[in-house]
């Protein structure tokens, strides 16, 4: 019974440091991506609160709490206030089933996983909960009873719903490689080096694509489109239930960059990973390992902030065309010629190194196949008037 | 077993709420609320697998779908009154009939020993695998080619005839 | 309808499947951002750091002084003719005995005043000036004014300070 109850404490002060780490990196997410937006565009960002700005966050929340919290009239108010709860809900339900960390040995038998629970089906959770996420946005932006926000939560459920599909194409991928639903398992098949990106280049492309489009992030970044939908969602929101939508966003980018991390660069594995266990022992090992893995997901952070101020957004038609008349099919082709990128070496006795050249080769098959149907299908190049 | 009272307790109030609700919106909102308990259910049968599934294919996707629907439509404003005599004297028949339906079958329904037979890893993925890819291999592949169809369909619809302007 | 035989159809050609890829694009695009990222950022931080505005930038406006300290203007009144956003109002006063060390011409403006809020820093005022009195100066900027009553500046605000003159570059 002592043991149970040390363990409850554990995962206790696990789950509160996992949670404060996530709600700080969201917090200083937003602090980073004005600063390298800046970057970006050879200018400073603010620099004001605190030394470099630091203290920006922390400014930026006492502005979202001192200001009116407001509900429109004619709004469904209990809706109202369900849609930004719902969102960081979502958002923070994920990083349960994420594996931080490996097993760190407290001693006297107490094992610990980095880990919030190693279920068997660890990444259709994370899909289940992701597909949830629309929901947030979708109730509030109905219950705002405004046309804006109303499009914008259409436009965000039809895009989350599409590009779903793809994502959990190349989802299937990593598990015929894997052989388990469990993150755990797929990540330590990934262990020395055997990061799954280098079997799945052209899966992580387009799991990535789709993780951009679910976090609802430029360029598909649709359903706030400033232009067409003034604030998109969340037009009607303001104080601190608009500082939720934009903080779930934030957290969303950190969560689908360690679920990146989890799924193609080999989670809490880092080179070297012997040298170090040899010289200072496993659990300090294991403890770098959980900073690898945050640190991995923070570069993909930054990779959202740097698409973010490289590319412009996408035209609505556009977005559900490539959603599902091209990454679809890509994935599925992709699904095939993982197939085959695991039955070849094997029926061959090919080495080891023989199935990442499969998985390569199938990106110029890919290329080529395009060509071909395009020359075949495609006909003559046709002349598109600008205006008229 | 505490458990399994206070989910069947929500679920069925969720499920009421679904048919009493006036407003389509929250309807669809506590029938995924529904979803969500019987979710529940499955977990409490320690078949994950299965409640993951629920919760991306119908809480997920399909009611989605379905709030999107009812959204788009706006059904709140010109719902239609159909309340004329004959529809009502129809529900009460068709609910009424359903009713002694359910209390007749259940009525001699004895609730089974469960017991030792009952293996609690069943519902785990590998086991719900092996079923599927061994047991019932035909007709899960039946199933997946039906799938690819409507994919196919959905992207069929979804490429843009040459010449159309949608924007 | 044609309104006239001017229209052009822009056209362009469709695009082809290797630029339809777009990735490679994309990364080009990336790249450049990045470029960027390293870059030196441009900002000039204001209230710290001011940059120079040029040696013809029309500031605040400035009644000279001769060498000897005495006013150079003579009250004829051009400048406000020139005005075009009649900013400019004075009033003339004859020089009195003893006032030659004060007073250049024999006609002085007891009162000159220009209304900031009005002035649109064209620099006519200085064009039309027959005595080289009036100048906007390059170095320094109206300040920022906080109420309606300080928007008037007279002549406490303009006379050239002796201790602290204004000389343009190629003056001297």
């Amino acid at each position: 019974m002592e043991i149970t109850s040390t363990v409850f404490t554990a995962k206790a002060i696990y789950v509160g440091v996992i949670f404060a780490i996530t709600l700080g990196v969201a917090a200083y997410s937003t602090y980073f991506e004005r600063i390298f937006a800046a970057f970006f565009q050879d200018r400073v960002g603010p620099d004001r609160a605190g030394p470099m700005g630091i203290l920006q966050p922390l400014a930026d929340a006492v502005k979202m709490f001192m200001k009116e919290d407001f509900i429109p009239s004619n709004a469904s108010k209990w809706l109202f206030i369900t849609g930004p709860c719902l969102s960081m809900f979502t958002a923070l339900m994920t990083s349960a089933v994420i594996p931080f960390g490996d097993t760190v040995d407290f001693g006297n038998g107490l094992r610990f996983d980095l880990q919030g629970i190693d279920v068997n089906i660890g990444i259709l959770w994370v899909f289940g909960v992701v597909s949830l996420g629309v929901y947030g946005i979708l109730v509030g932006g109905w219950a705002s009873n405004n046309k804006y926000s109303l499009l914008g939560a259409i436009r965000a459920a039809s895009q989350n719903i599409s590009y779903e599909l793809a994502m959990g194409l190349s989802i299937i991928c990593i598990l015929m490689m894997t052989g388990s639903l469990s993150t755990k398992a797929i990540v330590e098949a990934q262990q020395n080096g055997h990061w799954n990106i280098l079997y799945q280049p052209a899966g992580f492309i387009l799991f990535i694509i789709c993780a951009f489009a679910e976090c609802n992030r430029t360029p598909f970044d649709l359903p706030e489109c400033e232009t067409e939908l003034i604030g998109g969602y969340h037009t009607e929101y303001s104080s601190m239930k608009l500082g939720f939508y934009l903080f779930a966003e934030y957290i969303n980018m950190f969560i689908s960059g360690a679920v990146m991390a989890t799924l193609y660069f080999g989670g809490y594995d880092y080179p070297f990973y012997d040298v170090v266990n040899d010289a200072w022992g496993t659990n300090i090992a294991n403890f770098i390992g959980f900073g690898a893995l945050i640190g991995k997901a923070l570069l993909f952070v930054f990779v959202f902030m740097w698409v973010r101020w490289t590319l412009p957004r996408f035209r609505y038609d556009q977005l559900m065309n490539l959603g599902w008349t091209g990454l679809i099919p890509i994935a599925m082709f992709n699904v095939v010629w993982t197939g085959l990128s695991i039955l070849l070496p094997t029926s061959f006795n090919l080495p080891s190194w023989g199935s990442i050249g499969v998985s390569w080769i199938g990106i110029p098959v890919l290329i080529a196949g395009l060509f071909v149907y395009h020359a075949v299908v495609g006909g003559k190049k046709k002349k598109v008037a600008l205006a008229r | 077993m505490q458990y399994w009272y206070f989910l069947t307790a929500l679920t069925l109030i969720s499920a009421l709420m679904v048919v009493l609700s006036k407003n389509p919106i929250h309807s669809v909102l506590y029938l995924v609320f529904t979803f969500f308990c019987i979710s529940g259910h499955y977990v409490l049968l320690n078949a994950q697998f299965l409640m993951a599934v629920n919760i991306i294919v119908y809480a997920g996707a399909i009611m989605v779908l379905f709030l999107f629907v009812i959204m788009m439509l706006d059904l709140r404003r010109n719902a239609p009154e159909s309340k004329s005599t004959l529809t009502k004297i129809a529900g009460v028949v068709t609910g009424g009939t359903l009713l002694v339906i359910f209390i007749a079958g259940t009525k001699n329904m004895s609730l089974g020993e469960v017991g030792n037979s009952y293996n609690s890893q069943t519902g785990m993925v590998e086991n719900l695998g092996q079923l599927l890819y061994k047991g019932y291999l035909l007709p899960f592949e039946l199933v997946s080619i039906l799938f690819f169809v409507a994919m196919v369909g959905a992207v069929m619809l979804g490429k843009r005839e040459a010449g159309e302007r949608n924007f | 309808m044609k309104l006239s035989n001017k229209t052009k159809v822009l056209e362009q050609e469709e695009m082809t499947l290797a630029e339809r890829m777009y990735l490679p694009a994309i990364a080009g695009g990336m790249l450049t951002t990045l470029k960027h990222f390293f870059q030196k950022p441009v900002t000039i931080r204001y209230p710290e750091q001011k940059r120079y505005l040029g040696p013809i930038y029309r500031g605040q406006h400035i009644l000279k002084k001769d060498e000897q300290g005495a006013e150079r203007c003579t009250a004829c009144g051009l400048c406000a003719v020139a005005c075009p956003a009649e900013a400019i109002s004075m009033v003339a006063e004859e020089r009195k005995k003893g006032e030659e060390h004060l007073y250049r011409e024999e006609k002085y403006a007891k009162v000159y005043e220009i209304n900031m809020l009005r002035c649109i820093f064209c620099g006519l005022c200085e064009e039309a000036c027959p005595k080289q009195a009036i100048f906007l100066r390059h170095d320094k900027m109206v300040p920022v004014f906080n109420s309606r009553d300080e928007v008037i500046f007279g002549k406490d605000k303009l006379v050239e300070n002796m201790d602290d003159r204004y000389l343009r570059e190629g003056w001297k």
